[in-house]
Parts: C-alpha cells; structure tokens; sequence
C-alpha cells in the first residue's frame, strides 16, 4: 500500500490526463461537424439506392460497341499493373539511396528516408491531379499517379530488405577483388530479389484498390464510367460497378496472394 | 555415376516467365496507349504546371485553414467510430474467441466485402443520402477505417497468448469474463496502435473526400486546379503535406510508446 501511494504525482494522474486531453479533442471535433440533420430525401435515396444495388444493372456488363463494365475492369488492371511496375523500378535507386548498409555516411541513408516519407504522406488522389494537369485525363495519368506514389512505401519495404541481407556474399566477394558492381549484381540482388517480388505483389494489391477510385478525378480505369453513374443516380449501374470492382479485387488479392506464396 | 551427371539447373522456367512478364506488360502499354513517346511529350507540361505554382498564394492560407481543421476533424470522428465499431466484429471473427465457425466465417465475408469498397465510393454514396458536406465524408472515413482496423484487430487476438484464455476457462469463467479479462489487455496496445494507424491513413483519405463533395480541404483544391489558379492549389497540398507530417510523426511517437 505504501509503494502505491509513495509514486509520483505524475504517474498517478497520467492516465486521467491522458482521458480529458482525448475527450477535449472530441467535443472540439464533434462541434466541428456541424450535422444539419438528415435531408427530406434522404428516405426515398437510400430506398433507391438499396433497390439499384438489389437489381444491378446486367446489360452494362457487356457492350460490343462502346464503354462497358468489362473494358473498364480490365482498364483498371492495367493502370494498376503497369503502376506496380514503373513504381517497381522506379524505386530500386531510391531503396539503395535510403539503405543505411550501402553508403558508410549516415546523412545519405537519413535524406534517402525523408525523401521516401515526403512522397509516401502525398495523396495519391492528388499526384493523379497533378499529373492529369500534365498529361491530360486518361489512364497514363493513372498509371504515372500509382507509379510514383508507390515509391514512397516501396522504396522504403525494399530498403528494409536491403539492410538485413547476409554480408558475408558481399564480403567474400569484395575480398576475391570484385568491383562494386558486381557485388551489387552477384551477392546483393540474388539475396533481394525474392522480396522485392513480394512487395511489388503487396503493392499491386493497394494500387489495385486506388486504381478503381482513380477515375473518380479523371484518371482512366473504371472510376470514370462509376463517377458519370453516381452523378446520374443511376444507383442500377453503380451496383453493377461495384459488384464488378468487388469481384476483380477479391481475385485480384486471391491471385497475387497464390504467387506471394510461391516465392518466399 | 549420379554425382558425375550434375546438370546446370533448368533455366528455361525462368526465361519463360520473364518473356510472358514482358508480354504482359508490352500488351498492357498497347491497350492503354501508354507510351514513353507520350511521357517525353507530357514532361515538359508538367515542368509548366511546377512553374506555375512558385510562389505560392500565401494570402490564401487563412482562407484555408478552416477547411484543413474539418479535414482533421472528419479524420478524428471517423476514426473513432469506425473504431468503435470495429471491437465486436473483430472479437465475432477471431477464431480463438468464437470456435463456432458459422459465425465468424460470415463475419469475415463480410469484412472483406467492406474492404473492398474504395472510400471515394463510400463518400459518394453518403453524399447522395446525406447532402454535401463533412457529415458524409464522416461517415465515409468511418466505414473505411472500421473494415481497416477490425481486420488488423482480430489479427492481432489470432496470435495473443493462449495461456491466460485457458487458465481462465479451466477456472470456469464465462464468455464475457474471458473477452474483458482475458482477451482485451493483451489486444489493447495492438488496438490503439492499429487506430492511429489508421488515423494516420484517414486524414490523407479525408484529404481528397472534398473532390466528391464530402467536406474538407479537397472540395477547394478542386475549386482551385478548375480554375486554374495553380498558386493556390500549392498553398494547399503544401499545408496538407506538413499537416499530414505532423500527424504521422506524433502518431509514430505515440505507437513507439504503446507497443
């Protein structure tokens, strides 16, 4: 009982301090949210909305001439697998950049870090702005988008990988005389490559998920067709769409989950 | 006579692979016109477009701080409530808490399905329902962060320590007693540590909720990239990026301390 009562002031109001600090921030941040209350409509909306997701709209699957459900899909995974891949290349400079085991100067491995960090917390929503602003709305701004967003966490996965590689290839290889290249070529690559694999796969994943959102701003793939039905009210066509986008994620996530699996 | 006929390992699997891997990606640029002929035309207008945006309108920095607060509110709110709402499904879907897998399977359908809905999607909806405005896109981040954080949650109860949930049911305490005592503690840290995260993701999905009219910053980046006032809209993805920083770095610091 002693010991109890002898601990600092500070430890015993800690807690207490810690729960007012969190529900101040809470009241502040509900009054934020000035809530109008629900609109008239909102009734006759949600019915509408439940009645077009319980009859999707099955003609939109298929349209021999023009847009359809299947063109958008497949447009949404090639944004996203030739975003996984230019990102997947990209980064390899940037991972050996930030690898704090590649450079003997700790300041090169830190800048590396920030860099990867600062593109890492940029929205991808708005580097797909951007780029629409330079490439004009399509899928190449999507994939550009993905691209160079995926760098900031790929980049940082491969650099981790990079720095728990086995020194002792890279040493032996330096000691028979081997030039900087070919140790990166013969000891570092061959004990990284798995991984980078793997990550690029994981990445293909999350970028599978932008890419149906991507179109939202006008950057190609399926969110295009999504935007102009969701404009429209056309809530029979919006639950086809995302019946289809449920559909090519989960086999997207099955697939790429199997390959994940084989290589490591 | 089985040593002397090593052969060099079969290489052909492996070429194989790469050429379909550059088939694939050579059929994927074709569809899409995807080209470097059109990347080399397109840098130099990006370069333009960098051009245009130094300096950047420091005057609209008033202009936007309060759309940036809403964004950072939006986040807090969702998070939390999605949060909330994550705890039951989480302990439903974990197998070590509920054996019986006629509930828990259904539930983890049902995650899943709600994970693979995009959060724009969810904005867009509410908005429809709700009216524009920062109540949707709440509502928006809380579904998102709530398919999020039950999914890493119930992870995390997979793999606590099995011992105390057997010491206790030896001792004969009821379901409840076991969730409260047993399972909480020891998910706890990994709850709180998965909600930040998840914050974290949220203020930069709350970021762009506003292009579909679901409150925060982005209705008026949007605003400001249509009328092509490219100073303004670096003024705003500036602020977003130190504010998104700020928030990473404490949320880091305070996840340091839990775990």
């Amino acid at each position: 009982m002693n010991t109890l009562t002898t601990k600092p002031l500070w430890y015993r109001i800690r807690p207490w301090v810690w729960i007012i600090l969190l529900i101040a921030i809470y009241l502040w941040a509900f009054n934020g949210l000035n809530f109008e209350g629900v609109q008239s409509t909102a009734k006759s909306v949600s019915l509408s909305i439940i009645d077009g997701f319980a009859h999707p709209d099955w003609d939109y699957v298929y349209d021999p001439e023009g847009e359809d459900l299947l063109r958008g899909l497949l447009d949404t995974l090639i944004i996203s697998i030739l975003g996984t891949f230019v990102s997947a290349f990209l980064c390899i400079p940037f991972a050996f950049w930030a690898a704090a085991n590649v450079s003997r100067l700790r300041a090169v491995s830190g800048t590396g870090k920030v860099v990867l960090s600062v593109i890492r917390v940029f929205p991808e929503m708005i580097v797909a702005i951007l780029f629409i602003k330079a490439v004009g709305p399509g899928s190449f701004a999507g994939v550009l988008a993905l691209g160079v967003h995926s760098i900031g966490m790929l980049a940082k996965l491969y650099s981790e990988s990079i720095e728990t590689i086995d020194p002792g290839p890279s040493e032996a290889l330096t000691a028979a005389g081997a030039s900087k290249l070919q140790v990166l070529w013969f000891a570092v690559l061959p004990q990284v490559i798995p991984q980078f694999l793997s990550y690029s796969l994981y990445r293909f994943e999350i970028n599978m998920r932008s890419a149906t959102t991507l179109g939202l701003v006008g950057a190609g793939g399926i969110g295009t067709p999504l935007l102009f039905a969701l404009q429209m009210r056309n809530w029979n066509r919006v639950g086809v769409i995302l019946l289809g986008i449920i559909i090519l994620v989960v086999l997207t996530d099955l697939i790429s989950g199997w390959i994940r699996k084989r290589i490591v | 006579m089985k040593a002397a006929t090593i052969e060099a390992p079969q290489r052909y699997k492996r070429y194989l692979t790469w050429i379909f891997f550059v088939v694939l990606i050579v059929v994927c640029a074709i569809q899409t016109d995807v080209t470097p002929y059109q990347l080399i035309v397109g840098l130099p207008q990006m370069g333009t477009l960098l051009a245009e945006m130094v300096p950047p309108d420091w005057s609209y920095l008033p202009t936007i701080w309060k759309p940036m607060v809403e964004t950072i509110q939006i986040a807090l709110v969702g998070t939390m409530l999605g949060g909330i709402l994550a705890i039951p499904f989480a302990l439903l879907c974990a197998y070590n808490v509920m054996p019986n897998r006629t509930v828990s399977v259904p539930v983890r359908l049902i995650l899943n399905l709600v994970r693979t809905v995009p959060d724009l999607l969810f904005a867009a909806i509410f908005v429809a329902i709700f009216g524009i405005g920062p109540f949707a896109g709440m509502l928006a981040i809380m579904f998102f962060s709530f398919g999020l954080i039950a999914k890493l949650t119930f992870e995390a109860i997979e793999s606590i320590d099995p011992g105390p949930l057997e010491a206790m049911t030896a001792v004969g305490a009821n379901k409840i007693q076991l969730i409260v005592f047993g399972v909480l503690p020891q998910a706890m840290p990994h709850y709180m540590s998965y909600l930040l995260y998840a914050f974290e993701v949220n203020v930069r999905a709350a970021s762009v909720l506003g292009l579909v009219g679901a409150g925060g910053i982005g209705l008026l980046l949007d605003r400001s990239l249509g009328l092509f006032r490219y100073d303004r809209a670096a003024i705003i993805i500036l602020l977003t990026l130190v504010i998104v920083l700020v928030i990473d770095y404490g949320s880091t610091v305070l996840r340091r301390k839990l775990l």
